[in-house]
């Protein structure tokens, strides 16, 4: 049990990695959202998955209540993290940022 | 967003209007028994979830607070009436759930892979594209615009009063699939 707990918040940690490299690597601000509001879902997801099952590890009554808890974590940043990248996005549309475009594009 | 919300619930407010027994002054308070007996167990659920204390002295103070605020505001999370036709949209959204969770990991691994990519700046092409979708319901289009953001290599910039939507892509394959399957999948949640 502890292996695959031990596997699965390597797994959340390498999207977060990935989510801080992504957002250092892409061109832009709009396209920097991608692995912020992306990549964070998927490690907090798994990272909070694998923090349930470690507590539930010893089944008890208060280790599920915690577990719950953990879990209404991950529910609620679903819900609100799609919104946030929504709000952050529209706030740059609204101040006028231009996307970056490709520069070599023949056709346009 | 702020004024879709005004203009439907103020739609829903005349709709329901004449049916209800009690006169509703503006400013005064429907009390309807189903939204609030709902909104008390759910408020009840949560405490009983986040407190983890059964004994009286907890459970009494959970009872009384989860009444004073799901009689302030059981209008806020169920603003239109408890019918049978919006149970069963909920549990058709819940069979939504997985499909959207599946997306989820995909779009994951999608970002995770361009970003981790070495000749990242080829691959990508950022861009918005605009289209009609033909939604027509508040939480449909939220749902939509939300499910878009979660999806592989799009976000959603705006949606306005009549239904069209900004999305933002990182490069042209990821926009080519909208509005489509998703699109087709709420309607048949909210049969629209």
């Amino acid at each position: 049990m502890n292996i695959t707990v031990t596997l699965l918040l390597i797994c959340g940690l390498l999207f977060f990695t990935g989510g801080a490299i992504g957002i250092i690597r892409f061109p832009d601000f709009y396209s920097r959202l991608h692995p912020a509001g992306k990549l964070d879902t998927a490690g907090l997801t798994i990272t909070m998955g694998a923090i349930a099952l470690y507590t539930l590890t010893p089944f008890s009554f208060e280790a599920l209540i915690t577990a719950l808890k953990i879990i209404l974590i991950a529910v609620f940043v679903f819900i609100t993290s799609p919104t946030a990248t929504h709000a952050i996005i529209d706030a740059g549309v609204r101040a006028g940022l231009k996307p970056w475009r490709k520069e070599i594009d023949p056709d346009k | 967003m702020a004024s879709i919300e005004t203009i439907t619930s103020d739609d829903n407010q005349n709709r329901l209007a004449p049916k209800s027994q009690m006169p509703t002054k503006p400013g005064q308070k429907r009390f309807a028994a189903g939204p609030f007996i709902l909104t008390f167990l759910i408020m009840a659920c949560f405490w009983v979830i986040f407190s983890g204390k059964f004994d009286a002295f907890h459970l009494s103070l959970g009872f009384v607070s989860c009444l004073i605020v799901s009689f302030l505001s059981s209008d806020l999370l169920f603003p239109t009436a408890l019918k049978p036709a919006l149970i069963i949209c909920w549990l058709r959204f819940v069979g939504y759930i997985p499909w959207l969770l599946y997306q989820i990991l995909l779009a994951n691994i999608h970002v995770f892979y361009l970003s981790l990519h070495p000749r990242m700046m080829e691959l990508i092409d950022p861009q918005i594209i605009v289209f009609e979708s033909r939604l027509k319901g508040d939480i449909a289009r939220t749902t939509f615009a939300n499910s878009i953001t979660l999806t592989p290599g799009t976000i959603t910039v705006n949606v306005t009063t009549r239904g069209k939507f900004a999305v933002h892509c990182i490069n042209k394959q990821s926009g080519q699939p909208l509005p489509g399957v998703m699109e087709a999948k709420i309607a048949k949640v909210f049969k629209e």
